[in-house]
């Protein structure tokens, strides 16, 4: 297939992405550069201004707390009891930051270049640039907070490595910098609801999008204690709703991650880039049964120490440690020599399929790969392994049954982090102006394959740094009169009739039925690798079940009450359609990039090949209406600093 | 596995609420007790009725957002093991589990087994955070920490903020819920200035919100899916008493 086929039925391409307004220059100085550019709005005059954001993770609760800080009125939601709770909650492993406090050659312009490449140069450098930059402001930011970061015997900052980088430059606490990160926004965002100046709605649910003028003006929520329908109207509204893995119904996020907020917006006119890009993490506790509801990651760190391995016999069913040296294969060791176990994620997770698809996985049904901590164990001692390591053990052994101490972890790759999103430019604007989107529910930073420990970094950027520089831009140079009350009525009236239409259904499936069976086409036709028969196949095999859902489905309950079975099914209602999109993404784009494998792009030794003369853009889909093919906009990607090369580990 | 469910249902915050009984009999060992319900839900919506309502978001043991009394028990049987993370392995085929919510004056049930812990937010904004506008923090390094204080101050930082403390708490205190946030920052040079403010607002914060008196009968640290030792309360009463000493109740 053509890159610019615009005729092969499942989509229409429009007119490219002109401009993405990152200032021109040194891209050193295009951060610098925008900031002065921007117009301030008058410090007396904020108070006037209304700010809605939806989300509290890292992006939304740093986001918040800044921009109260700063003197706007916020007001502030979330679908969790607190804000505390919100999906950031659970990273593990670390969050990076260019400081070079080890002196082993790293700088902001090497973290830079290594996300750039990282991300399989399908993000943008003056993003990444921006992003590797503030990384070292954020370190200073959440300490001042209090943060409790492991720290070294002389009362310094420690760091660790993490997969794909050569540089220890990961700040941690312990297995749960993603908690202590978050807990740091949170008493900050905390703080400004005590002064006023934001106003916390937890247990609420943005269903729609309020416009008026092409704007976006407000927002719908469903209040989830009572199920009231209500509006909020502002200047502005930010999205800091986070990924959307879980339309693969087994992924490592939260139960509550959906990607309705980001939807609803789609269907607006925001454009949503890159969707297939889905990151799938190698260090994953596999599948044990159908009960399954989601699925646990194992901080990546552990590679650090653990060794990776399968036997070399296909079939060998004896247990590990009666498995003898020689008749192992430490894979990523043997195939990778220079990074070994600390190869980037995809190749780490596309090695492990490999030697499963052979026949040499391990554990019940062959889906599986050992993660060993004998060796280090032998070398630093069991304390020292359990300093560093000890509350992932515990949770291994919680869950499995098994003492990763006596018997080597199994691991299995699993879809973890969604690098698409709304698209945005460089101040962080969707396409709809007025709607600001940050973290994990934006494209910009990560290309088709995040790496390690610098999601976190991305959230707190956005939010602490970036977006209430960009905002106020956008307030000062526009003056927004009170939204009209039909747009309001409009909004409100859309929300009401698709949960009376969900209600009424009254089928003879559960919401879950369908979202088990959504994520099993997903994972087997759109996860890790993909081929264009698989495809299409998953595109006759969704809009068939979405069909099924909105005539079979089952919702027990009222509107107006407490009922999270509606709530679901809100949520997968609006799975199928992005999943739809995610595999028409995934078929146009026929080359593999990042975690994304596609079978009919490779090379001799079986490694992704990339196709930059053809697909080195940003894929950013226009919602065209209901049943009418979406349109392809592209964003072409400019390498000035980091020159396109096919990525080499080995 | 068999089991008999006595599942506490209350359709709304004025329902009086009581137990009912389900029975299920093909359970998975491997399944969590959050899966559990999942499967006993499913099995009410097939059948017409309406599912349980319970509180869950990451089940990976780090939210706080699962609860759950079971078997009398906070979070169930198994030391410092939130509910998401409880395992069916850990019960008996056969067994009769009894499912209630959080029961605490200041977290009033909800529907089911949903309870509101929103107290919980409004102590954290009386003072349980550290005053660092963002922009204006000196670099990382200008201020060590000490390492046994930052380990310190990270084992008290561990709270999920769940509520079990004050389930298990026979007067209902969330005294290791303050500990916890008052140590923590306490400990870091960076919360020093507020420290004397801190404890005196979030205790008084704590009175009003309607939680008891802590009268040090441990079964805070007991439930405590992160095994926040009981020493954090210790210092609360210590960070108190010298603040009200020097005169700063409000
Ligand atoms: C297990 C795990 C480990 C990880 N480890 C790391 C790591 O070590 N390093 C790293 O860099 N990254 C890591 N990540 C990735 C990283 O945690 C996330 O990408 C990041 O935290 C996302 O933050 P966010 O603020 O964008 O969104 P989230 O934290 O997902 O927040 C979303 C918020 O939006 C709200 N919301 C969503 N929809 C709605 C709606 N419709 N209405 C109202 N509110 C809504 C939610 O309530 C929530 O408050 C990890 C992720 C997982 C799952
Ligand atoms: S669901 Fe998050 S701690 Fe249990």
């Amino acid at each position: 297939m053509a890159a610019d086929d615009t005729t092969n039925g499942f989509y229409r391409t429009g007119e490219p992405i002109a401009d993405a307004k990152a200032p021109a220059g040194a891209i050193e100085e295009r951060w610098t550069t925008r900031k002065f550019e921007a117009k301030q709005v008058n410090p007396a005059n904020k108070r006037k201004k209304k700010i809605i954001i939806i989300g509290t993770g890292l992006a939304g609760g740093s986001a918040g707390a800044t921009l109260g800080e700063a003197g706007y009125h916020v007001q502030q939601f979330c679908f969790q009891d607190s804000p505390r709770r919100a999906h950031s909650i659970a990273a593990q492993g670390g969050i990076n930051a260019a400081k070079n406090y080890r002196n082993d050659g790293d700088s902001v312009y090497r973290l830079f270049y290594e996300t750039v490449k990282g991300g399989d140069f399908r993000s943008r450098e003056s993003n990444v640039y921006r992003l590797a930059d503030i990384s070292r402001q954020i370190i200073d930011q959440c300490v001042a907070q209090g943060v409790p970061f492991a720290r070294e015997y002389g009362g310094l900052l420690d760091n660790r490595s993490f997969g794909g980088t050569q540089v220890s430059r990961t700040f941690y606490a312990r297995g749960q910098t993603g908690q202590q990160l978050l807990l740091g926004a949170y008493q900050a965002l905390m703080r400004q609801v005590d002064a006023g100046n934001v106003e916390l709605f937890p247990r609420h649910e943005m269903l729609d999008l309020i416009m008026e003028d092409g704007r976006a003006r407000g927002v719908v929520v469903r209040n989830l204690i009572d199920g009231e329908v209500k509006h909020y109207t502002a200047d502005a509204v930010v999205l800091a709703s986070g990924g959307y893995g879980n339309v693969y119904f087994l992924s490592t996020n939260a139960m509550g991650s959906n990607v309705t907020a980001s939807w609803r917006a789609h269907r607006h006119g925001a454009l949503f880039a890159n969707p297939c890009y889905t990151q799938i993490h190698p260090t994953c506790i596999p599948v044990s049964g159908d009960h399954q509801s989601k699925l646990t990651l194992m901080s990546e760190s552990l590679r650090n120490d653990g060794r990776v391995w399968v036997p070399k016999k296909a079939g060998d069913t004896r247990r590990p440690y009666d498995i003898p040296e020689d008749e192992r294969d430490y894979y990523l060791e043997r195939i990778y020599p220079s990074f070994g176990n600390l190869v980037p994620r995809d190749i780490a997770s596309r090695a492990a399929k490999n030697v499963c698809d052979e026949g040499r996985g391990v554990g019940p049904g062959g889906l599986g790969v050992y993660l060993d901590f004998a060796d280090a164990i032998a070398r630093l001692g069991r304390d020292k392994v359990e300093a560093k390591y000890g509350n992932l053990f515990e949770m291994y052994e919680r869950i499995t049954g098994e003492n990763p101490y006596d018997t080597p972890m199994r691991i299995y790759p699993a879809v973890h982090y969604t690098m698409g999103g709304l698209w945005v430019d460089y101040d962080l604007e969707s396409t709809i102006p007025g709607l600001f989107v940050i973290g994990e529910a934006n494209f910009s930073d990560h290309g088709a394959n995040r790496l390690g420990a610098s999601a976190l970094m991305q959230g707190l950027a956005d939010g602490y740094f970036v977006l209430p520089n960009t905002i106020n831009d956008y307030i000062a140079r526009n003056s927004l009169p009170p939204v009209a009350e039909t747009a309001v009525s409009e909004a409100e009236e859309r929300v009401r009739t698709r949960i009376e239409r969900l209600l009424s259904i009254d089928g003879d499936r559960s919401v879950d039925s369908f979202h088990r069976e959504l994520g099993h086409i997903m994972w087997e036709y759109c996860g890790m690798e993909r081929t264009e028969e698989g495809l299409r196949k998953a595109l006759d095999l969704i809009p068939a079940l979405r069909e099924e859902f909105w005539t079979r489905v089952k919702v027990t309950g009222k509107g107006e009450e407490l009922n999270q079975q509606l709530e679901k099914a809100g949520r997968v209602a609006d799975f199928f359609e992005l999943a739809e999109l995610m595999v028409i993404d995934a078929l146009h784009r026929a080359e593999s990039c990042g975690g994304h494998f596609r079978a009919e792009s490779q090379d001799e030794d079986g490694e992704a090949k990339r196709d930059d003369d053809n697909f080195g853009y940003v894929a950013a889909w226009e919602w065209a209406g209901e049943g009418a093919q979406p349109v392809l906009h592209k964003e072409a990607l400019n390498f000035e600093y980091v020159k396109p090369t096919q990525r080499s580990y080995k | 596995m068999k089991l008999t469910l006595r599942v506490w249902r209350q359709s709304g915050p004025q329902d009086k609420g009581g137990m009912v009984e389900y029975k299920l009999d093909d359970v998975s060992p491997d399944a969590s007790f959050l899966e559990m319900l999942d499967v006993l839900n499913e099995k009410l919506i097939a059948s017409g009725e309406e599912p349980v309502a319970f509180d869950h978001d990451c089940r990976e043991g780090i939210c706080g957002m699962c609860s759950l009394v079971i078997n009398g028990t906070p979070h169930g049987p198994e030391r410092a093991t939130t509910t998401c993370q409880l395992h069916m392995r850990k019960f008996k085929d056969g067994e009769v589990i009894d499912v209630e919510p959080w029961r605490a004056k200041a977290f009033p049930v909800v529907k089911d087994l949903v309870v509101d812990r929103s107290a919980f937010d409004r102590m954290i904004q009386a003072g349980g955070y550290i005053t660092a506008p963002t922009g204006t923090a000196p670099e990382a390094h200008s201020t060590p920490v000490p390492k046994p204080d930052a380990d310190r101050a990270f084992e008290a930082a561990e709270c999920i903020g769940c509520g079990a403390c004050v389930a298990a708490c026979p007067n209902g205190s969330a005294a290791l819920f303050l500990g916890a946030k008052v140590t923590h920052l306490g400990l870091m040079p960076q919360g020093q200035p507020e420290r004397w403010d801190r404890v005196v607002s979030m205790l008084d914060t704590h009175d009003e919100e309607g939680f008891g008196g802590c009268t040090n009968t441990g079964e805070c640290t007991v439930a405590c899916p992160k095994g926040i030792p009981l020493d954090v309360i210790g210092r609360l009463n210590h960070d108190y008493l010298k603040a009200t000493a020097g005169g700063k109740k409000r």
